[in-house]
C-alpha cells in the first residue's frame, strides 16, 4: 500500500537515525502500526477483534512457554505434572488458568473477529488473500488446541484424541495406517503425547508468522470498514497511532476484564470436570465432547448417521465436518455481490442473521449427547450451513439488489451537508 | 465455474443430511429410545452451601479440621488423597506441633536404612497422604471389584463437586418399588447400594457415614448431614488449595483493570475529540 498521504516517519534522536540507516526497524512499526499507516475513519467495536487476537496469541505463547518449563510430556506423569503446576509451582494455579481460558478467549475473539468479515464481506477482493490466511491461521488455531487439550492427560485428553484421530480412521484404505502414523501406535500414548506436546509447541510461532503475512497482506489495500466503500480521499482516513491504538487500549481493557473475571473467579467453567480424572484407556466417560470451541463442527460431524450407497455415515461425517471449514476459503468466489458491507444488502444480512442463529444451534447440539432431538436439529442446521454457504449466498448475490452505498467515508460519517465535509477536510492529521 | 461446483457439493451434503434426518426420524417414530432407569431415576445434587462459595468466599477452618477429621477416621480407609501433603495441612489452621503430631499418626511406606527393604513408618510433614491399598488389585479385591478412587481432586472431577460428594454421601435409600415394578431387570446387584445421585444409580461404596461416627473436638453433633457437609467442604479445599488466594487476586486484579480501563475510554475520548462530528442539530 501506501497512501500519498500517509505520514513519513523522520526519525529526530541521533541513534533513531542511526538506527534507521542501519535497522528500519522503528520505520516498519511506525507503517505498520504507527502514525504511518492511514485508517478508514468509521471503523467500529468490530474492528478490535484483530488486534485482540494478536493479543491473545501473545498471551498464549507466554504463558505457554513458562507452563512449559514445570510440563512433563510423560503419559505417566503428565497430569501429575499439571498438578504439580496447580499446587507447588509459585502462581502456578495462574498461569495455568490464564493458559487454559486464554484458549477458550482466544477462540471467542477470532469467532468474532470471523463474523465481522462474513458480515461485512472483508473477505471479498481486493482482500481475498488476507481472508484465505485467516483461514489457515484458524486451521492451526484449531490443531493446536486440540494438541493443547491433550496434554494434561486427563479423560477428555484422551478420549477426545482417541476419537479425534479415529475420525483418519474413516478415510478408505489409508486412513488406518494414517491413524497409527499419527499417533506412534493404536491408541494415544506416550508417542502421541510427546508429538503432540513438541507440535503444540511449534505452531503457535507457525501461527505467529502466518499472521505476519496476514497483516502484510491486509497493509496493501488497507482496512476496510463498516460501509464498505473503498477509500477515496485524505478525509476518509486517520492515522492508526493515536486514533486506533487509543481505541484499542480501551477494547483491550474491556477484554481483560471479561477474561480475568473468568480466570479469577470461574476458571473451570469451559472446561469439562472428566478432565480432572486421570487418563483410562479402559474406562470410556459417558459422553465424550470436546472443547466448546469445536461443538459446531463436532454437530456436524456427527449429524450424518445414515450411510448413503457405498459411503459410510462416518466418512460422510468427515468430510463434511473439514468441508465446513473448507468452504470458507472459496467465500471470495461465492459470493460475488459487488457490495461489501452487509448493511446495504438487505436479502444478504437477514440469511447473515440465520446463520448466527445456525451456528449456535450447532454449538448446542455439539455440545449435547448424541440423542434425540439434538441429532435432528443438528441435521437441520447442517443442511442449512452448507445451503448457506453454497447455494443461498451465490444466489443472494447474484438477484439482490443492494440499497444505495454513501459517496465516500467522510460523507457516511459527517453526512453529505457539504460544510461538515469542509470542515472534517480541514481537520489536521493530528 | 467455483459457484457451480459449490452447488453441487452443497446440495450434496444437504441431501446427505436430510437423509440421515429421515432415517432417524423414522426409526424414532417407530422405534421410540426405551427408557432407562438411569434416565428416570438420577437426581441432580441438592444445592449445598460452603462458606468457601462466591466471589468473597472464605476458608471456614473449624469445618475443614473437622471434615480432615471425617476423612482421617471414615474415608482413608478406602480412599487415597495423594496430591496432598501433610505440611499443607498447616493451612487449616493447625500449628506445626499439630501437622508434625498427626503426620505422625499416619503409617507410610518407607525403606529400612539398614537392610534396603521395604517397611513401614511414620509419616512426616514433607509425605503425602498414603494411599490404604498397595495397589489397584488389592483395592479391587476389597471393594467388590470396585477401586475407590483418589479424593483429592473430587471436587473438581464430578459436575457440582461439592454438592455432589454431600449429595451423594447422604442420598443412599432403599430402591423406590416404582422403580423394580418399571424396571424388574434394574434391580441393585449384591455388594452395590441404591444411590440416586451416582450415575448408574448402584455403587460400589457402601454407606461410609452414620450418626455419631467422629466425635468433633468442637462438640458440633456429628449427624451424617453434618460429617457429609464438613468433608464436603475438606474435599473443596483438597481440590484447589489456592481457592480463596485466586480469589482475593482476583478482586485486586479486577479493580485495577476497571480503573485503568475507564482511564482508556476517557484518554479514547480525548484523542478522538478533534475529529468527532457534533451530531448536527435536525435541520
Ligand atoms: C469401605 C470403603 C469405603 C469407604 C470407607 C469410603 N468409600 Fe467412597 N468409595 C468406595 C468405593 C469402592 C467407591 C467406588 C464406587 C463405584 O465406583 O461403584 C467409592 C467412591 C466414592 C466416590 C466417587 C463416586 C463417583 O462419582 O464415582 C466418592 C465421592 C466417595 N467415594 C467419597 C467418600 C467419602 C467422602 C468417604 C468418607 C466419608 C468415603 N467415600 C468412604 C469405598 C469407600
Ligand atoms: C495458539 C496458541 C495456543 C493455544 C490456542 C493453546 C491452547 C492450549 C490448550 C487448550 C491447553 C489445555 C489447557 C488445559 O486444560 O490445561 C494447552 C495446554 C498447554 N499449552 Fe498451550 N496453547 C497455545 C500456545 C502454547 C505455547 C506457545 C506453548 C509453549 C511454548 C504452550 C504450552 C502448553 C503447555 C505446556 C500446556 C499443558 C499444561 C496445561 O495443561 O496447563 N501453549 N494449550
Amino acid at each position: 500500500m501506501s497512501f500519498p498521504w500517509a505520514k513519513q516517519y523522520e526519525p529526530k534522536a541521533p541513534l533513531m537515525r542511526y538506527l534507521d540507516e542501519k535497522l528500519p526497524l522503528p520505520r516498519f512499526l511506525y507503517n505498520a502500526v504507527g502514525g504511518g499507516y492511514p485508517v478508514p475513519r468509521n471503523l467500529n467495536y468490530w474492528w478490535n477483534f484483530g488486534v485482540l487476537a494478536g493479543f491473545c496469541l501473545v498471551l498464549q505463547i507466554v504463558t505457554g512457554v513458562i507452563l512449559a518449563m514445570h510440563f512433563a510430556a510423560n503419559a505417566g506423569v503428565a497430569f501429575n505434572s499439571v498438578e504439580h503446576i496447580m499446587r507447588d509451582v509459585n502462581w502456578g494455579w495462574m498461569l495455568r488458568y490464564a493458559h487454559a481460558n486464554g484458549a477458550s478467549f482466544f477462540f471467542i475473539v477470532i469467532y468474532i473477529h470471523i463474523f465481522r468479515g462474513f458480515f461485512y464481506g472483508s473477505y471479498k477482493a481486493p482482500r481475498e488473500m488476507v481472508w484465505l490466511l485467516g483461514v489457515v491461521i484458524f486451521l492451526l488455531l484449531m490443531a493446536t488446541a486440540f494438541m493443547g487439550y491433550v496434554l494434561p492427560w486427563g479423560q477428555m485428553s484422551f478420549w477426545g484424541a482417541k476419537v479425534i484421530t479415529g475420525l483418519f480412521g474413516a478415510i478408505p484404505i489409508v486412513g488406518e495406517p494414517i491413524q497409527i502414523w499419527l499417533l506412534g501406535g493404536y491408541a494415544p500414548d506416550n508417542a502421541a503425547l510427546n508429538r503432540f506436546f513438541s507440535l503444540h509447541f511449534l505452531l503457535p510461532f507457525v501461527i505467529a508468522g502466518v499472521v505476519i503475512l496476514h497483516i502484510w497482506a491486509l497493509h496493501i489495500p488497507g482496512s476496510s470498514n463498516p460501509t464498505g466503500v473503498e477509500i477515496k480521499s485524505e478525509s476518509d482516513t486517520i492515522p492508526f497511532h493515536p486514533y486506533y491504538t487509543a481505541k484499542d487500549g480501551f477494547g483491550l481493557g474491556v477484554f481483560l476484564i471479561a477474561y480475568c473475571l473468568m480466570v479469577f473467579f470461574l476458571p473451570n467453567f469451559m472446561g469439562h470436570p472428566d478432565n480432572y480424572i486421570p487418563a483410562n484407556p479402559l474406562s470410556t466417560p459417558a459422553h465424550i465432547v470436546p472443547e466448546w470451541y469445536f461443538w459446531p463442527f463436532y454437530a456436524i460431524l456427527r449429524a450424518f448417521t445414515a450411510d448413503i450407497l457405498f459411503v459410510p455415515a462416518k466418512l460422510l461425517g468427515v468430510l463434511a465436518m473439514f468441508s465446513s471449514i473448507l468452504v470458507w476459503f472459496f467465500l471470495p468466489w461465492l459470493d460475488k455481490s459487488p457490495v461489501r458491507s452487509g448493511h446495504y444488502r438487505p436479502v444478504f444480512k437477514k440469511f447473515f442473521w440465520v446463520l448466527v442463529v445456525d451456528m449456535a444451534v450447532l454449538f448446542y447440539c455439539g455440545g449435547a449427547p448424541a440423542e434425540e432431538p439434538y441429532v435432528m436439529l443438528s441435521q437441520i442446521a447442517t443442511a442449512y450451513y452448507f445451503l448457506h454457504f453454497l447455494v443461498i449466498l451465490p444466489i443472494v448475490s447474484m438477484i439482490e439488489r443492494p440499497n444505495p452505498l454513501p459517496f465516500s467515508i467522510t460523507e457516511a460519517v459527517l453526512g453529505s451537508d457539504d460544510k461538515a465535509v469542509m470542515a472534517a477536510n480541514a481537520t489536521p492529521a493530528t | 465455474m467455483i459457484r457451480l461446483i459449490g452447488f453441487f457439493v452443497g446440495v450434496a451434503f444437504t441431501v446427505a443430511v436430510l437423509w440421515a434426518f429421515a432415517t432417524g426420524a423414522y426409526t424414532a417414530a417407530t422405534e421410540p429410545a426405551a427408557p432407562t432407569a438411569e434416565h428416570e431415576f438420577h437426581r441432580t445434587p441438592r444445592p449445598l452451601h460452603l462458606a468457601s462459595d462466591g466471589p468473597f468466599g472464605r476458608w471456614d477452618l473449624q469445618q475443614l479440621q473437622r471434615g480432615y477429621q471425617v476423612y482421617k477416621e471414615v474415608c482413608s480407609a478406602c480412599h487415597s488423597l495423594k496430591y496432598v501433603a501433610f505440611r499443607d495441612l498447616a493451612q487449616l489452621g493447625y500449628t506445626e506441633a499439630e501437622v508434625k503430631a498427626t503426620a505422625a499418626s499416619w503409617t507410610v511406606p518407607g525403606i529400612d536404612p539398614v537392610t534396603g527393604e521395604t517397611n513401614t513408618r511414620p509419616g512426616t510433614p514433607t509425605d503425602y497422604f498414603p494411599s490404604p491399598f498397595p495397589n489397584d488389585i488389592a483395592a479391587r479385591a476389597a471393594n467388590n471389584n470396585a477401586i475407590p478412587p483418589d479424593l483429592s481432586l473430587m471436587t473438581k472431577a464430578r459436575h457440582d463437586g461439592a454438592a455432589y460428594v454431600h449429595s451423594l454421601l447422604t442420598g443412599y435409600q432403599d430402591q423406590p418399588a416404582e422403580l423394580l415394578k418399571k424396571f424388574p431387570d434394574a434391580k441393585t446387584g449384591p455388594g452395590l447400594h441404591y444411590n440416586p445421585y451416582f450415575a448408574n444409580l448402584n455403587l460400589a461404596m457402601a454407606p461410609p457415614l452414620s450418626d455419631d461416627q467422629v466425635t468433633y473436638a468442637d462438640g458440633t453433633k456429628a449427624t451424617v448431614d453434618q460429617m457429609a457437609t464438613d468433608v464436603a467442604a475438606f474435599l473443596t479445599w483438597t481440590a484447589e488449595p489456592s481457592l480463596i488466594k485466586r480469589k482475593q487476586t482476583g478482586w485486586a486484579v479486577m479493580i485495577f483493570l476497571v480503573f485503568a480501563t475507564i482511564l482508556a475510554w476517557f484518554a479514547k475520548k480525548q484523542v478522538w475529540a478533534p475529529i468527532t462530528p457534533k451530531r448536527p442539530k435536525k435541520d
